[in-house]
């Protein structure tokens, strides 16, 4: 009950878009069609199922304070987690190059797809973030930071492809010229904001 | 640009103040926006965000720009990322050693810096092919334009937000006796991309060819 929960709560309330504005960058500059943000959006939630729990291993077993402590018992107060930056950001960097490699050998197609999204993500901030917030928030368990690595990927999903969405009926609409483009998605992604803030607080 | 009395020969002027406004890495490349708006709830965060992510910047292009000849071009993302994080490393224990509250209150945000956009952007665009004191410069001049962004809106939001800036409370008493009431809107994150949004179209109608035409 406790993850469905999580999975919800980390969609909807936890938006990485609207409530932490992680990876705008991509979303911005990716959004002009559905097509190519559905793309995008599919290999965000896939690198990050595969980065937090990998990441969340490292974490437990390596960084924590106390965590070495199955090398020994002498090992138990060291603390590696100043190093924890440089780690994930190498899992997620080796993992994204690892994906693409896989990709391109098992599914030509769907490599053709995400293949020039791929290299673009290991420097989206999303992903970093939702490690650095697995780790802040101190899940107990490598279930629930799955859960909440999924439910994070698929509320970015979310977000992208509705912008998108919109900025293609926008091309119809009279925008005041200096907000065209840039200006007016800003104040989309608030307005959508707000309209997600609906969700605070449900319990499921 | 015309510029009168530049302490600095005119080209270096040129790159220092170009990223404050004409191409400014927020509004106008943007570039970083990830960390640019969650942290700006109060002045005093946004201050030391934006420092720090200056910092970073300029450090960052003096040294890939001393190694530029010697980094192999394929593996350069990874190259660039380990030096970033390494100061990003730097940064954080700094602040979690002198400013203690900020760190905690800037929380997964200062890690962030790392993946911020402005950093490899500015590592890929300027720094790979020029001299490491234009790039320092470069450095110093987009991070302080990041800054800039990162202050205007950290100002509306506090001040309508909480009646504060820099936590000295600037609207009087009397006037909450009045019945003047803070907005609580402003608190909220989505209002950030509303504020950026209206300095983008303030800014653009001052520079009309950076109007986007389809």
């Amino acid at each position: 009950m406790n993850l469905i929960n999580l999975f919800v709560k980390s969609i909807f309330v936890d938006n990485m878009i609207f409530a932490y504005f992680l990876g705008m960058c991509s979303y911005l500059a990716v959004s002009k069609t559905v097509k190519t943000s559905v793309g995008l959006g599919m290999a965000v939630v896939f690198v990050m199922l595969i980065t937090v729990p990998i990441n969340y291993l490292i974490d437990n077993y390596l960084l924590k304070k106390g965590a070495l402590v199955w090398l020994g018992s002498e090992f138990a107060d060291i603390d590696l987690n100043f190093l924890s930056f440089i780690m994930f950001i190498a899992v997620i960097a080796a993992v994204v190059q690892l994906v693409e490699m896989i990709i391109e050998k098992i599914s030509p197609s769907l490599y053709a797809s995400l293949g020039i999204f791929l290299p673009l993500i290991a420097v989206n901030c999303a992903i970093l973030g939702a490690s650095l917030f697995m780790q802040e928030r101190e899940y107990q368990t490598i279930a629930e930071a799955t859960v909440f690595s999924l439910g994070s990927g698929i509320g970015w999903f979310l977000a992208i492809v509705g912008i998108a969405a919109i900025r293609e009926r926008m091309q119809y609409s009279n925008v005041p010229k200096p907000l065209k483009g840039l200006g007016i998605s800003f104040i989309i992604t608030g307005l959508m904001g707000i309209s997600f803030m609906a969700f605070l607080g449900m319990e499921f | 640009m015309e510029q009168k009395n530049t302490i600095l020969p005119t080209n270096t002027h040129k790159l220092f103040t170009a990223p404050l406004n004409r191409t400014n890495p927020v509004i106008v490349q943007v570039l970083g926006i990830c960390s640019a708006l969650a942290v700006t709830v109060n002045l005093k965060p946004a201050f030391v965000m934006a420092l720090s992510v200056t910092v970073v910047v300029a450090l960052s292009n003096i040294i890939i720009s001393q190694i530029r000849n010697t980094i192999p071009t394929r593996i350069r993302i990874i190259v660039q990322l380990t030096i970033i994080a390494t100061l990003v490393i730097l940064i954080d224990q700094l602040l979690k050693a002198f400013v203690y509250d900020i760190s905690k209150q800037l929380s997964v945000f200062v890690g962030l810096i790392i993946t911020n956009c402005i950093v490899m952007g500015r590592l890929e665009a300027f720094a790979m092919n020029n001299k490491p004191w234009n790039a320092f410069i470069d450095g110093l001049g987009n991070g302080a334009g990041y800054g800039l962004i990162l202050l205007i809106v950290a100002f509306f939001r506090e001040l309508l937000g909480y009646g504060t800036l820099w936590d000295y409370q600037v609207v009087p008493d009397s006037f909450y006796e009045a019945g003047y009431e803070n907005n609580g809107l402003f608190i909220l994150p989505p209002m950030t991309l509303i504020i950026v949004g209206i300095i983008i179209w303030v800014h653009r109608s001052r520079h009309e060819d950076l109007i986007e035409k389809q």
